[in-house]
């Protein structure tokens, strides 16, 4: 028993070691992609407990679009091109693990999901900072945005947390050894830079294609590991006091096809918008 | 006690965003003082004083990393005593605001749309299919504002007193190698746009977007695209507006051969007047319209720009 289980120490510390020695030897990526669970594009908006609360029932949720085509597969491409690994990270509740299963099919090697009902976008890149801390990632990769929230919020308040660079909606981004370089969309036009070390991103369209699972993927990510946090203890600085939904549009006014002239007078004299 | 608004200049002038932020931040002030913090070259104040600002800290140097730019308006926030910080929600904004909200270890709320009063903001959500009004449970609030939702308010003239301020802002990690316009004919950026005409699928093929470009230019319009639009290259990226594009929110949206998906809804259904034009009467976004016209793209645009002309 007990030479059985020196054995089995010693093999993991050989492991160990030999994972270390391989690291340091073999540069190998190691990528964060910060996935959030969303309700489907499709879905209907409502809102219950008086307005305080968004209507989960019957709705489908998926990954969020920005975060799966984008972000995701972006860092899966670079890990398959360059060797390493692809982590995800959610704040979220068990109903995230069908999405955190879906971005293990999709490729991701692991995921951690911080077990925590997400409140503000303080408290979400918080708890992401507080994990990765410690754990030396290149990049962490984001969505431009979540699309409910549609705050663009989590990826800089990550970096400013963690005292790092941040390159905002960035459209394309290659790396090579530490040095990545990026597009990135501002006002006017798109800026072209270069980052030396480790950085947060948030990614949009332009990225990567989006990636369908194939059989393979999806069998392989059942046995993928899937590891819960506890959540730390973090303060929120805001919160929703109440939903509304926009007033319902009147009837639209429809103009015949031959009297352009007559839409031109609507908008000039009615609509006065030019 | 004060509003502070972050106004980067360009050509020497304030922003038309950051006038506008500093018009948003007066109509919030009730009594406090507006300071605008203003970093790059300010050869004149350019009008910041006529939308209400009181006095103008200037930083000289022109930064644009995001880092920096959040350790000067922390700086100058600290040194001044804001209890709101105002932003633009242009892209340069929404990358610096949230660094701002960690370090003040304040409440932040991004994309506000309208005037309200204290700690409460009432801001976008659901890519424009809902509103909500957050309260903020910390001293200090960092807010962005949509551009286009406020508007420049000029307050009559007025001129601000401009201080030199200065602070350490550190070194930028991000070395910038080269900036590309997106559009060099000189048309405004899409989410600045007064106007936009956009197209989708029912210009059957990339050849037809000249009548597009003729109602553009005779509106001094921006143009947009639906996504399949963008996606098969009829169109540059940049165009596609929707849930996973750019949302606008316009005075007047043309949309001609759109069907008006609630995807592409999401990003334009801020615009105040939404007017369609597509051979389907039963083609989704007629709900989501103010004016309409059923007919075909290729005998009504030209036609309505000619309209536009003759005006
Ligand atoms: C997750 C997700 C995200 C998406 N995000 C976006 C997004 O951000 N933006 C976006 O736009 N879409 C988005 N989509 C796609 C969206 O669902 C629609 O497929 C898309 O908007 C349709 O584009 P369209 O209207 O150009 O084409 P179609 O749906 O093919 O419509 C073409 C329209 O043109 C009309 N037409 C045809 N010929 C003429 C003519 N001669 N004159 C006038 N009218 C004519 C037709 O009646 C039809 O209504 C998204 C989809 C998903 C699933
Ligand atoms: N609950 C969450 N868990 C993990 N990542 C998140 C979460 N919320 C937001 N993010 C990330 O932050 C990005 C921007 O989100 P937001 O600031 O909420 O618009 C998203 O696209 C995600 O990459």
């Amino acid at each position: 028993m007990i030479i059985d289980s020196i054995i089995t120490r010693l093999n993991s510390y050989i492991c160990i070691t030999e994972k270390y020695i391989s690291d340091y030897l073999f540069y190998r990526m190691k990528l964060l992609v910060c996935v959030s669970k969303a309700p489907d594009t499709t879905s209907r908006i409502s809102f219950t407990d008086g307005g305080k609360r968004f209507d989960e029932s019957g709705v489908q949720f998926i990954i969020n679009p920005y975060d799966e085509w984008y972000a995701l597969v972006r860092a899966i491409e670079l890990v398959e091109a360059n060797g390493g690994s692809v982590t995800t990270v959610t704040v979220g509740d068990a109903t995230c693990d069908p999405i955190i299963r879906k971005a293990l099919a999709i490729g991701a090697t692991d995921a951690v999901r911080i077990d925590a009902i997400p409140t503000d976008s303080v408290q979400v890149a918080s708890l992401i900072a507080n994990y990765s801390k410690n754990e030396g990632f290149d990049i962490i990769f984001c969505g431009k945005e979540t699309i409910d929230h549609n705050s663009c919020a989590v990826p800089a308040m990550i970096a400013e947390c963690m005292g790092l660079p941040y390159v905002a909606i960035a459209t394309s981004i290659e790396v090579s050894g530490s040095e990545s370089t990026l597009v990135a969309e501002v006002s006017g036009g798109t800026n072209n830079v270069t980052v030396n070390g480790p950085f947060v991103l948030s990614a949009t369209k332009g990225m990567s294609e989006q990636r369908i699972p194939n059989m393979r993927g999806i069998m392989s990510a059942r046995s993928k590991p899937l590891i819960v946090v506890d959540a730390s203890d973090v303060s929120k600085m805001s919160e929703v006091n109440e939903f509304k939904l926009p007033p319902v549009k009147g009837d639209c006014v429809l103009v015949d096809a031959d009297n352009a002239a007559e839409l031109v007078r609507l908008l000039r004299e009615e609509a006065k918008i030019i | 006690m004060s509003v502070l608004v972050y106004i980067p200049t360009h050509d020497g002038r304030a922003t038309n965003a950051g006038l506008e932020v500093a018009s948003y931040a007066n109509a919030i002030s009730s009594g406090s003082d507006v300071v605008a913090l203003v970093s790059g070259d300010l050869s004149g104040d350019g009008g910041i004083g006529s939308t209400g600002v009181s006095r103008v800290l200037h930083y000289a140097t022109d930064i644009n990393d995001n880092s920096q730019i959040s350790k000067l308006v922390t700086s100058a926030a600290t040194t001044e005593g804001a209890h709101t910080i105002v932003f633009s929600g242009n892209n340069e904004g929404k990358a610096a605001a949230p660094r701002v909200a960690i370090s003040m270890n304040a409440g932040y709320v991004p994309g506000v749309t309208s005037v309200s009063g204290g700690k409460s903001f009432t801001r976008n959500v659901f890519s424009g299919k809902a509103t909500a009004v957050v309260d903020v449970n910390a001293e200090v609030s960092v807010v962005t504002i949509t551009p286009n939702s406020f508007g420049i308010k000029d307050q009559g003239a007025a001129d601000a007193s401009v201080e030199a301020f200065s602070a350490e802002v550190g070194d930028s990690k991000v070395t910038l190698n080269s900036f590309t316009p997106t559009s060099n004919d000189g048309s405004v950026p899409l989410p600045e746009a007064v106007r936009v005409v956009s197209a989708g699928r029912g210009l059957k093929g990339p050849e037809n977007w000249g009548i597009v470009e003729d109602l553009a230019t005779a509106l001094g319009a921006t143009t947009a695209c639906s996504r399949p639009v963008g996606d098969m290259g009829w169109r540059p990226h940049h165009e596609h507006v929707g849930q996973t594009g750019i949302t606008i929110r316009p005075d007047l949206y043309i949309a001609c051969g759109i069907s008006g998906a609630i995807q592409h809804l999401a990003g334009v259904n801020q615009s105040k007047v939404i007017v369609v034009i597509n051979t389907d009467p039963e083609a989704p976004f007629f709900k989501a319209a103010d004016y309409g016209i059923v007919g075909d793209v290729f005998e009504v645009l030209p036609k309505l720009t000619e309209a536009i002309k003759a005006l």
